[in-house]
């Protein structure tokens, strides 16, 4: 596959080929290289006139330009949470850009055929060919069945804007909106207005604060009462400018008895300063709709000396806001250097559900803080969550969940299943889960384990004939198993591999 | 063929010789038995043959056909032909049996150079060494020895050794927890793996064991050394009398 995509890659004038796949070779990250492309940046730091000018380059109406300035100015009061179990320097807010966008990107492409054929060609060496074409999914395990042929919509985010999004025709047909939130700004203001803050208000955190006030762009997806969509959406991300922050903003609402699955992949390249990620993404679920969002999320993950990678904040929640509304959120968190992200479900409507799946590995200097909140607020509401830690090197790796049953929310459940896997004796795994129940009739579980990787599987495995890497990359996979099994066919396959490539090294 | 020379071995961790200068020779095509004791260093054998880590061999030699065991891997000498059967299978949660035999068959092949077969290929023949072992699709789809019993965790590994074809198989006291019916089952699946080229060395307590899978040599071994090497009758002898008589004659 890699050599298919190195053919139509655009190699830079005096750089060869062999030069450019050696580097690309170079380590575990395969996609630290970089597309060196004329960019245009606002200047350093953030303030009401940064805030303004993001507004204006995306030609948003004025109370959208409002809202932000709101959220800035509430920034402003606020201070960064400390709670979480993460280490890091003290981030200076005013020392990077929060705009850039290549300037090929000026003028808005009409369609994918006017795009900037380097924005594309990254894509396609990214293994995101921006193209409305079949993705090939082969499937594993059985022979018998032929390799299918499957659509997915993909909204490609570069730096700080979206460069395409591909089949939205196709998708209109079928009255979904899937574009970029900057077009669904202008374009569809009315749900915009109704929904945007309305699960992440623009006071929720310090960071979401932040996002509310700088977004840039990220996606949009709108699908009308009784329709399954018919192809998956994704939206993939890539942080390409030095010292810039991507601050994202993805909004999904599916109306009554819809049916969405939703993917997201994001990549950044190799830096030595670290780079601030911060992303807000609402879901908003209403009457008898479901909705499935599931992310690998491989952010350059800094050195094994932990210089540079991606300092990832995130916030993301759903809200179960009718009856029998559906969430299901599979996230595979290989990536950045700091992750701080708790996809949450409100069920707020009777006999909502909510899941969440979550494989966090962190290797050499990684640290991860994630989990969810599960916050049941309607009656017979059930959640579940499923949680693989995967520690390794030096790295620390927290599971922080609360479930809060409300006193309304009666005959609700949860279970939770929190399991951690430490390689190595130098790398930690803790859990931390919030219990509050307010009412007599719900019923909350909460199991936990830890285990090492066992020497005798790994001698098992080796002696049948796998060397040590793969033998540990066979042990951990079957650890995720029931994560990995929640993830849509091709995501499986690629976080299968992601895991045993961000365990490379690992041992031995 | 299998050649161990004065092969002396100790705990990694502790001062305690377990093996004191083993000679032994198992021509391609023979199945040798080796019998003793508890305690007398018959499962070390099989360990430091395959490569487990936490013995330290201070003195002497093995190989298989030309390659040097003690300086290899656990994965070359798989790769090279040396199967384990073990005594106490390991569980794998979560990795499926076909998953886990598809990664060896293939991990092998392409150590030693060879293409590795599509799922297809792979299927077929799983289906059909399966089959003679009575081993179920079902069994075929549960993580690695997850909740199998006694009898399934053996004739696995018998799977796995029928998959692997390797030229060397060690049975570390396979017989151990099975019952007659399972034993049967597990003795013909190794009966139909005999070839010319392939040797067997089959570690066991009892003699029951040997009456399935017929030996053409046996070996007694006590502390740490082979005391007696003998024809088939030699097993029968042990099962008539115990150890006793054959400890007190080497002294």
């Amino acid at each position: 596959m890699a050599e298919q995509i190195s053919d139509a890659i655009e190699v830079r004038e005096g750089v060869d080929r062999e030069t450019v796949e050696t580097v690309q070779n170079m380590g575990s990250y395969k996609y630290g290289w970089d597309t060196e492309i004329e960019m245009e940046y606002a200047p350093k730091g953030v303030n009401e006139d940064i805030v303004r000018l993001i507004s204006a380059k995306n030609e948003e109406p004025e109370w959208m330009t409002e809202w932000r300035l709101q959220a800035f100015r509430r920034w402003q009061t606020m201070t960064e949470p400390k709670w979480a179990m993460l280490n890091y320097p003290e981030i200076n807010y005013q020392d990077q850009y929060y705009y850039a966008r290549p300037k090929s990107m000026e003028v808005k492409p009409k369609s994918l055929d006017e795009v900037d054929p380097k924005l594309l060609a990254t894509y396609e060496k990214l293994g995101i060919p921006l193209k409305e074409q079949m993705i090939l999914a082969g499937i594993e395990g059985s022979g018998d069945t032929p390799a299918e042929g499957r659509k997915v919509a993909v909204d490609a985010v570069f730096d700080s804007v979206s460069v395409g999004t591909t089949f939205k025709d196709e998708l209109a047909k079928a009255g979904v909106i899937f574009c970029s939130i900057s077009e669904a700004i202008r374009e569809h203001p009315e749900l915009v207005k109704k929904y945007l803050g309305s699960v992440v208000p623009q006071s929720d955190n310090f960071f979401a604060t932040l996002n509310s006030a700088v977004f840039s762009d990220g996606s949009f997806v709108y699908i009308p009462p009784g329709t399954r969509c018919p192809m998956e959406l994704s939206t993939y991300f890539r942080i390409n400018a030095e010292n810039t922050g991507q601050f994202e903003r993805t909004l999904i609402i599916a109306d009554k008895g819809s049916y969405v699955s939703y993917l997201e992949g994001c990549t950044a390249p190799k830096r030595d300063v670290a780079q601030l990620h911060a992303a807000v993404v609402e879901i908003v679920i209403l009457e008898d709709a479901e909705v499935k969002y599931s992310t690998v999320q491989n952010w350059f993950p800094g050195d094994e000396e932990g210089k540079g990678g991606i300092y990832n904040f995130v916030t993301k929640r759903a809200d179960c806001r009718e009856a029998r509304a559906k969430v299901m959120w599979t996230q595979v968190e290989t990536g950045s250097a700091i992750t701080w992200k708790y996809p949450s479900c409100i069920l707020r409507g009777e006999e909502s559900q909510g899941e969440f799946y979550s494989i966090a590995i962190a290797n050499n200097m990684q640290q991860a803080d994630t989990g969810t909140k599960m916050i049941h607020l309607g009656k017979n509401t059930r959640s579940r969550i499923v949680s693989k830690g995967i520690s390794a090197g030096k790295a620390q790796n927290t599971y922080r969940g609360l479930v809060s049953m409300h006193p309304k929310a009666t005959n609700s459940r949860n279970y939770t299943q929190c399991d951690s896997l430490l390689i190595g004796d130098q790398c930690g795994a803790h859990t931390v889960p919030y219990i509050e129940v307010k009412n007599t009739s719900s019923r909350v579980e909460h199991e936990a384990t830890t285990s090492k990787v066992d020497d005798d599987q790994l001698f098992y495995c080796r002696a049948r004939g796998m060397d040590e890497e793969e033998a540990v990359a066979l042990v951990v996979n079957g650890f995720c198993r029931e994560v990995l099994q929640a993830l849509p066919m091709e995501f499986a396959m690629e976080a299968q591999s992601l895991v045993a490539i961000s365990l490379e090294g690992s041992v031995g | 063929m299998l050649n161990i020379k004065n092969l002396h071995v100790k705990l990694e961790d502790e001062d305690k010789q377990i093996l004191k200068g083993v000679d032994l020779t198992v021509p391609a095509g023979e199945v040798h038995a080796i019998m003793g004791p508890n305690g007398s260093g018959k499962s070390t054998l099989s360990y430091v043959l395959s490569g487990r880590d936490g013995y330290e061999v201070t003195e002497g030699e093995a190989s298989l056909y030309d390659h040097d065991l003690l300086d290899m891997e656990p994965e070359e000498r798989a790769a090279a032909g040396l199967f384990l059967a073990f005594q106490y299978p390991v569980e794998i949660p979560g990795v499926g049996n076909l998953t886990f035999l598809r990664t060896a068959v293939n991990a092998q092949r392409k150590a030693r150079g060879e293409e590795e077969l599509s799922s297809g290929e792979f299927l077929k023949l799983v289906r059909e060494k399966a089959k003679t072992l009575q081993i179920d699709a079902e069994m075929l789809k549960r993580p690695v020895n997850v909740g199998f019993s006694g009898g399934e965790k053996k004739r696995n590994e018998i799977l796995q050794m029928a998959m692997l074809e390797p030229k060397m198989c060690i049975l570390d006291e396979t017989d151990s927890g099975l019952d007659v019916d399972a034993m049967r089952l597990v003795a013909e699946g190794v009966n139909a793996l005999r070839s010319p080229e392939r040797s067997f060395l089959v570690i066991t307590h009892y003699q029951r064991l040997l009456d399935h899978i017929k030996p053409d040599v046996v070996h007694i071994m006590s502390n740490g050394r082979i005391i007696k090497t003998g024809g088939p009758e030699l097993a029968l002898e042990v099962e008539k009398n115990g150890y006793g008589d054959l400890l007190a004659e080497v002294g």
